[in-house]
């Protein structure tokens, strides 16, 4: 039981911890903040990982481990890289714009 | 403990910082890009410990590696691929993309322990009751959010209308059906296993489409924001599954701060969460009303009296919507500001907290062109400002400059919050048709006497406006 409690406690604080995190957020933020709070909650690709590692010889276990590693892999990666694309266009240097013209 | 041991918990602890320093920086504007490198490098270090406890425990055998790389390749190749190539207006689908990915993985994964790891040799393996409510929690709340991001996805992208039915009491029946049967379901799963899985799986991927479809358009932000808590919710109940810590935190954090970041949107849109998950499309309640939608007294005036009456204004206020999203009309736009601005006039930009089709999707577009950061001004700043402004240009947008949210209690948008264009003195409204706008209702604002309509595509009509008003020797000398 001792995982249990630990792991009770560990999802209390943890979602303590997300209720401060966020306190005021500017408009324009809120797209971005929701694609990398999303791209986050593929940190579910460990659990994939950890199945796969630990499937031993099963052939199911890894063939669905390996589909949901990808699956989450895919909302990470995308998730990291377009939250990277929009805030790139916030925070234009404006030495870089006048070198447009 | 072992040293590999220890050493995975240290990565472990560092990476729960990084992954709560990044999310806290992603909601402040200067420091939002570097905060989302951090949580990117925060993931791959909890990858990192993961391989290194597997190392303690005897390494990974080839067989799994083949698997690990197969999967990961696959997956992430296809989230670089759509990440690059996807427009920038399409961003709130994308979101909801990766959004039921992730929740779809969660659900894998708690089928795979479900159904197969009585096979296993070692570590996931189900019995007792908390790996059944951790199994059954990861399933129910897995499948409603890939279920229900992909709704929203398809009806983001047009693929999907809102059907009638949707729209009448029957969908909380059909819904409430939906979580019994999840719950009979969940039952099952303790006194029969298998069978009350699959019931499950349905279940709650139906109970996903049955809440998200009946939502309208303008909604959809939020219910994409709620989701993305549930994926962590999902996340969590995953952790449970195979035993991970770090996951019940990260899972449990994206959880909790989604839900915030839900509520604050919702504010921003001057809805309650309850309304807009129960409360059906805002347009459902007129749409069967036809009267009061034909429009009277329309001005229409060509693009050349719009460049008159801009060279002679002083201040001008740009209301860019979706419109001039879907036009790419954004580059062009800029264009014509830099004219106008070298003619002498002000020009700032008004923007309203649900411009574009999600709070702050107008600023990335719009960033997008090179306007400065400065010239967005937020609703509540510009407002008292319409009064002394000469000219309104309105681009697309329509249900955010209705005045019947201000003056008409019967409408279904009174109490909405929007911008007070007609306060200026003239306004310009460049709009391709008559239509209505995502509300489906009429909007008030076109039949004002300072209102002209200018008809045509917004970027067509801003490359004749740039033209006329280089003609007119605007931005050369004043």
């Amino acid at each position: 039981m001792s995982f249990l409690s630990e792991a009770l406690w560990i999802l209390l604080l943890g979602s303590l911890l997300g209720l401060e995190l966020i306190g005021k957020v500017p408009p324009t933020l809120h797209t971005p903040l929701m694609s990398g709070a999303n791209a986050i909650s593929g940190i579910t690709m460990l659990a994939a990982l950890t199945l796969i590692i630990k499937a031993g010889g099963s052939l199911p276990l890894l063939v669905i481990g390996s589909i949901s590693l990808g699956f989450a892999l895919f909302n990470v990666i995308g998730g990291f890289l377009v939250t990277d694309r929009m805030l790139a266009m916030f925070s234009r240097k404006p030495n870089r714009r006048k070198g447009n013209h | 403990m072992t040293t590999f041991e220890i050493f995975k918990y240290a990565i472990d602890l560092l990476a729960v910082l990084l992954l709560a320093l990044g999310i806290k920086g992603l909601s402040k504007v200067r420091s939002a890009r570097e905060a989302n490198r951090l949580a990117a490098i925060a993931m791959a270090l909890a990858v990192v410990g993961v391989l290194v406890e597997s190392f303690g425990n005897g390494g990974i055998s080839t067989n799994a590696c083949l698997w690990i790389i197969l999967g990961s390749s696959v997956g992430g190749l296809l989230g670089m691929f759509t990440a690059q190539r996807v427009p920038m207006t399409a961003m709130p689908e994308t979101v909801a993309l990766f959004n039921g990915c992730g929740g779809m993985s969660s659900l894998l994964v708690a089928l795979g322990v479900a159904l197969f790891s009585g096979n296993s040799d070692s570590g996931v393996l189900i019995d007792g009751i908390v790996e059944i409510v951790s199994i059954v929690v990861s399933v129910f709340v897995g499948a409603i959010t890939f279920s229900g991001s992909i709704v929203a996805m398809a009806k983001l992208q047009g693929w999907l209308s809102t059907p009638s039915w949707t729209q009448s009491k029957v969908r909380h029946a059909v819904n409430i059906a939906f979580g019994v049967l999840s719950l009979v379901a969940a039952i099952e799963l303790f006194r029969r296993g298998e069978q009350g899985l699959w019931l499950l799986v349905i279940a709650s991927a139906l109970l996903g489409v049955g809440v998200t479809l009946p939502i309208g358009g303008a909604d959809m932000p939020v219910v994409i924001s709620l989701l993305n808590s549930y994926s962590g919710v999902a996340a969590a109940a995953a952790g449970f599954v195979v035993g991970s810590q770090i996951l019940i935190v990260a899972g449990a954090m994206v959880g909790a701060a989604g839900l915030i970041l839900t509520q604050v949107m919702c504010n921003g849109m001057n809805r309650s969460l309850v309304s807009v998950l129960f409360g059906g499309s805002i347009s459902a309640g007129i749409a069967s009303e036809s009267s009061g939608t034909e429009y009277k007294n329309i001005t229409s005036c060509s693009v050349e009296e719009c460049a008159l009456t801009m060279e002679a204004a002083e201040r001008v206020v740009i209301v860019p919507g979706y419109g001039l999203a879907v036009a790419q009309a954004q580059h062009t736009l800029r264009e014509v500001t830099r004219v106008l601005e070298a003619g002498g006039i002000d020009v700032t930009y008004a923007i309203h907290p649900v411009a574009g089709r999600m709070p702050g999707h107008m600023n990335v577009l719009l960033a997008e062109a090179d306007v400065p950061y400065e010239q967005l001004k937020e609703m509540d700043v510009i407002n008292p400002e319409f009064p002394a402004t000469d000219v309104a240009l309105i681009l697309g947008a329509n249900d955010v400059v209705n005045p019947q949210a201000k003056n008409d209690s019967t409408s279904p948008l009174y109490g909405m919050p929007v911008l007070d264009v007609q306060e200026a003195r003239s306004v310009f409204v460049v709009k391709r048709g008559m239509s209505a706008g995502y509300s489906g209702i009429k909007n008030d604002l076109f039949e004002l006497s300072n209102t002209s309509m200018v008809f045509g595509d917004a970027k067509k009509v801003l490359g004749d406006l740039l033209v006329e008003l280089k003609e007119l020797g605007v931005g050369k000398k004043r």
